[in-house]
């Protein structure tokens, strides 16, 4: 393999924009299965399902940026009622914490995978823009504009979702329920509502995750499989909960990822977000930022 | 057309299946002459597997106006493996054993086509190739021709490689995906790469599932290769071409490209555009060779096509195939049978004709008149099909019976080329 | 003794199957049945008995297919051998992956064993020995001793795996290895505070459960003569492993063989009179049906139906 410094410089480089979008797609992972422990494993599937939406307006001619979040309120709804429907089966009978609720999410996950082939079968798909494929040169370096608008964007949904959940009341209720559910109740919040609200965010945050999926990259209906991987790589290695710890641990992989790729080539792609987890299930379960 | 193509064959076999038992062997002169094989119609290769497939069936129709084969109409059965290797053992099993075909015609494709070769091998059947590049070598099965214009990794790569020579570049990188076609492939370029006392700066495979190479070419650029020469199927070759536009190989590349599949699908040419301005691929046919009997299948092609939202143009995968039923007519008429051994020796003894011209088989049942094409794409607009009907868009650089103009180097002064 | 009777019996009708004159297809499509038979009983060793969501299926599928073809390419090995060594590959990688991860809670050990899926696939896409992503071709010996092709030795073979796979799940579940499984299941620390040996028990399913799941896995490269290791890590095989169990019932050995078959027969009906991308939603729709209306499965209705028409 090919070696110098110059290429490491812009390894990192690319890492670190790689690395804010995937802080991006991890952000409503972090809030649905870090602040609300719900085993969401259909999380990545939900955001291919965006990707596929922001293809779809595309057809009409709207960029999938704007696509994005034209989605949004949509996904705030199903995530709400998808949150609703599993408290009601899962969580009230008290099913959640065994087998049942992950087969559950999986077989969501599988279900919409499958309904993506019949719907759009397994070619893959891209968005088309005008700043897809072009790339900022500064010298030698060439940053493509895809990666630095999705790291844009990313970096912006960091900040207002932290802000959000250190500065309004909604969003302290919804830390609140995360660490200690009766005592939110006995200060008057009905702590199922808060949670619906809650994961209802965090699936439109996917919806918009999804948009840049599509711009940075072709996307097609298995491909939330290794997104499984990248995200609770990324939710894990933050610490539970944290959104800047999210966006610190998405850093870390994007960095790692782009590294491993320039030095190993891409037959270890795959593997080094899994690896990165067990890693880390393993040494320090607790995260790099958690408690 | 999966669906429909399923219950129809669940009527027909059913129909067959009692008038068979009923008639008994009476009705053996009327029985049709079943032709089976799976084409892509979907997936990275669906491109080209759904124009070879018109094609085919306009053979099927043709001949069975004519009055079919041995006085038998011809019946042809086909199903969709999605171009993926793990599709076909099954699809030709169920070929075999309940749909009861008499003969076999390969999956468009080395990939999909190796994992049924020790299948084939095994009961002894006649397999005529489908575009595949050297997917017997290792089986050695004896009744195996394979219809497509090349033979030897060598013979693939020498007119990329004389230009490559002829631009006075020493270094070669090998960027080669994880599938028997490219490996096949490399394994046999590097040896000849060699041979022509060039050095290999890089050499390395990705899995086909890749879909970001950034990383891979800004190493390709970053080890200084003046020739970069790819082999990818479809998916990896339209990413393969953003990527190098959007990160940019270096000033010192002289010429890329050679054995990129899925350049020559239509949709996706019309969908990269001006990307391809300076690459230098591999083709089986570009307008102005000499080739009249493909001239005017595509007259007919063209309008079906239209019809049925595929590749309009033709120019890959259409022609050939139509050749392997032209193939399939003279040896059948020829030999008065359909039994696979008679059919494979007439096809090791003859030299048969078809609208692409003379085919001839070697010992190993691969092409032995050689006919593949160097062009270098440029002077290609954005989203225009029409523009691939005129010559000058693919300038022949090899053969030298064939070539329309001289190669320009390096890439990034041929790419701003009109 | 009527289960072994039965057995016996199964056994007996693959037999005589294989050596009639029936369709040779009939034996292609009916090892598909019997490795879902087997595959689901080896996830619920560790999935129903002990309550661990083992999503790895794959990887141990993949194991043991691909120390099956290591074998084959090396030393010609027989199938039985294949099987074998198959098996125990992933029985160790069962035990591997436990000491790794077991004392993680519920979904950190589901997430895992993915984890595991996708390296091990990685590892063999950079084994050009094992074929990389290309995959590799292999010969099979054109006359099969008795049962003329190879398709139905295999059939055979695998009735025979299925049996064993069976009667191993029966053992463990009415073992000691089974009560201590029970235990953690329902209250995992009030069983540690009881004396119970939990790590001891759950690595025993791990091993055992591994090993079945290579067992199912160790005959594929002979089956198709042809591996490679997008569709043999596909989490494909995880979504069936988990919804067969899960539909019969996970509390008994024979849920996942009730579920296989249920499955198994609505599989084939879906690809002959739909499609076969169709026939993968069906799996997907019944898991979830399953789960949120009667996650005991097939067997819990009967009860159910049992007591409450009493």
């Amino acid at each position: 393999m090919f070696f110098s410094f110059e290429l490491l410089f812009e390894a990192i480089l690319f890492g670190l924009l790689l690395g804010c979008f995937y802080a991006a797609v991890s952000l409503g992972l972090s809030v649905a299965f870090g602040l609300l422990d719900v085993p969401h494993v259909a999380h990545p599937a939900l955001l291919v399902v965006g990707s596929y939406g922001a293809y779809m307006l595309g057809d009409w001619g709207i960029d999938p940026l704007v696509a994005g979040f034209l989605l949004m309120p949509v996904f705030f709804l199903v995530g709400m009622l998808l949150y609703r429907f599993y408290y009601e089966t899962f969580e009230r009978r008290g099913n959640a914490a065994g087998v049942n609720g992950l087969a559950f999410f999986f077989g969501v996950a599988f279900i919409i995978e499958v309904l993506l082939v019949v719907a759009f079968g397994v070619d893959q798909r891209s968005a088309e823009a005008d700043y897809i494929g072009e790339s900022l040169r500064l010298g030698d370096l060439r940053l493509p504009y895809r990666l630095l608008i999705a790291a844009a964007v990313a970096l912006v949904l960091t900040v207002v979702l932290s802000n959000f959940f250190s500065r309004t009341f909604v969003g302290r209720a919804i830390k609140a329920v995360g660490q200690d559910e009766g005592a939110l109740r006995l200060m008057g919040a009905d702590p199922v509502r808060i949670k619906q609200l809650a994961f209802g965010i965090a699936t439109s945050v996917n919806a918009l995750a999804g948009a840049m999926l599509i711009i940075v990259s072709p996307v097609e209906p298995t491909m939330d499989r290794i997104y499984i991987g990248r995200t609770f790589c990324v939710v894990v290695l933050a610490g539970m909960g944290s959104m800047k710890g999210t966006l610190a641990a998405g850093l870390v992989l994007g960095v790692t990822e782009s590294i491993v790729l320039t030095l190993f080539g891409a037959s270890w792609a795959t593997a080094v977000a899994f690896g990165l987890l067990l890693v880390m299930l393993g040494v320090r379960p607790q995260g790099l930022f958690g408690r | 057309m999966d669906m429909i193509r399923r219950k129809l064959l669940g009527v027909a076999s059913s129909v067959a299946l009692v008038a068979g038992l009923a008639t008994g062997g009476s009705a053996l002169a009327a029985d049709p002459i079943k032709i089976g094989m799976s084409m892509p119609q979907t997936g990275p290769l669906g491109g080209g597997g759904k124009a070879a497939l018109l094609a085919l069936r306009m053979w099927v129709e043709d001949v069975n106006a004519k009055g079919g084969l041995l006085g038998r109409q011809v019946e042809f059965t086909y199903y969709d493996d999605q171009g993926n290797p793990a599709n076909t053992p099954g699809i030709y099993t169920k070929l075999l054993d309940v749909d009861k075909v008499d003969l076999l015609i390969a999956p468009y494709a080395t990939g999909p086509t190796a994992p049924i070769m020790p299948l084939v091998k095994q009961r002894q059947k006649l397999l005529m190739g489908n575009f595949s590049f050297q997917v017997n070598a290792k089986t050695k099965h004896d009744m195996w021709f394979n219809n497509a214009p090349w033979n030897t990794a060598e013979g693939w790569a020498k007119g990329f490689m004389e230009a490559g020579k002829a631009s006075g570049a020493k270094t070669v990188a090998i960027l080669a995906e994880d599938g028997e076609f490219a490996q096949n492939l490399a394994d046999g370029a590097r040896p000849y790469f060699k041979s022509l006392g060039l050095n290999v700066v890089y050499d390395q495979n990705y899995p086909p599932t890749t879909k970001d190479f950034s990383s891979l070419i800004r190493s390709i650029r970053a080890s200084k290769a003046e020739i970069v020469f790819v082999a990818s199927y479809p998916a990896a070759s339209s990413a393969i071409v953003n990527s190098i536009n959007e990160i940019g190989l270096g000033s010192q590349v002289q010429i890329v490209g050679g054995a990129m599949v899925g350049l020559q699908f239509t949709p996706i040419a019309v969908n990269l555009g001006r990307k391809l301005n300076g690459i230098t691929n591999y083709h089986v046919y570009v307008p102005g060779m000499p080739l009249p009997g493909v001239e005017s299948f595509l007259q007919r092609y063209t309008p079906r096509a239209k019809a049925e939202k595929i590749d309009e143009l033709g120019y890959y995968l259409p022609p050939f195939n139509y050749a392997i039923g032209e193939m399939l007519e003279q040896a059948i008429n020829a030999t008065k049978s359909i039994d696979d051994r008679k059919l494979a020796d007439y096809f090791r003894k003859n030299e048969m004709k078809t609208i692409v011209g003379p085919v001839r088989f070697d010992a190993n049942g691969e092409r032995a008149n050689v006919r593949l094409v160097t062009a270098q794409f440029r002077g290609i607009k954005n989203k225009d099909q029409e523009q691939f009907r005129n010559s000058g868009k693919q300038v022949v650089l090899s053969p030298a019976a064939d070539k329309t103009g001289e190669f320009i180097y390096p890439y990034s002064k041929a790419a701003d080329a009109k | 003794m009527k289960f072994w009777i039965v057995s016996a019996l199964a056994i007996l009708s693959a037999v005589a199957l294989a050596l009639s004159g029936a369709n040779e297809y009939l034996f292609f499509a009916g090892f598909v049945v019997l490795q879902a038979i087997i595959l689901a009983t080896g996830w619920n060793i560790l999935g129903g008995y002990a309550g661990y969501v083992n999503f790895g299926v794959p990887g141990f599928v993949g194991v043991g297919a691909y120390t099956a073809l290591a074998l084959h390419l090396l030393v010609g090995a027989p199938l039985i051998v294949q099987i074998v060594a198959g098996a125990a590959m992933a029985a160790l990688l069962g035990l591997a992956v436990g000491v790794l991860t077991l004392r993680l809670r519920g979904i950190f050990f589901s997430i895992a064993t993915i984890a595991v899926v996708f390296i091990l696939e990685a590892v063999v896409m950079n084994s050009r020995f094992l074929g990389g992503a290309t995959g590799i071709q292999l010969t099979r010996p054109d006359d099969v001793w008795l049962f003329g092709t190879y398709t139905r030795m295999l059939f055979v073979m695998m009735t025979l795996m299925a049996v064993v796979a069976l009667s191993v799940a029966r053992y463990v579940q009415n073992s000691y290895i089974g009560q201590g499984l029970r235990a953690v299941r329902d209250a995992e620390e009030a069983a540690e505070c009881s004396g119970v040996p939990t790590l001891k028990v759950k690595l025993i399913a791990c091993a055992i459960s591994g090993a079945l799941l290579g067992v199912a896995g160790a005959p594929m490269p002979m089956y198709l003569s042809y591996i490679e290791p997008l569709s043999t890590f596909n989490l494909h095989y995880a979504v069936i492993a988990l919804a067969m169990p899960i539909i019969g019932g996970t509390s008994h050995w024979i849920g996942p063989l009730i579920g296989a078959l249920i499955l198994g027969t609505l599989q084939q009906i879906v690809t002959v009179t739909i499609s076969s991308e169709l026939n993968v939603l069906v799996v997907g729709v019944l898991l979830v049906v399953f789960v949120v209306a009667a996650p005991d499965g097939v067997i819990g209705l009967v009860k159910k139906w049992k007591t409450s028409s009493k």
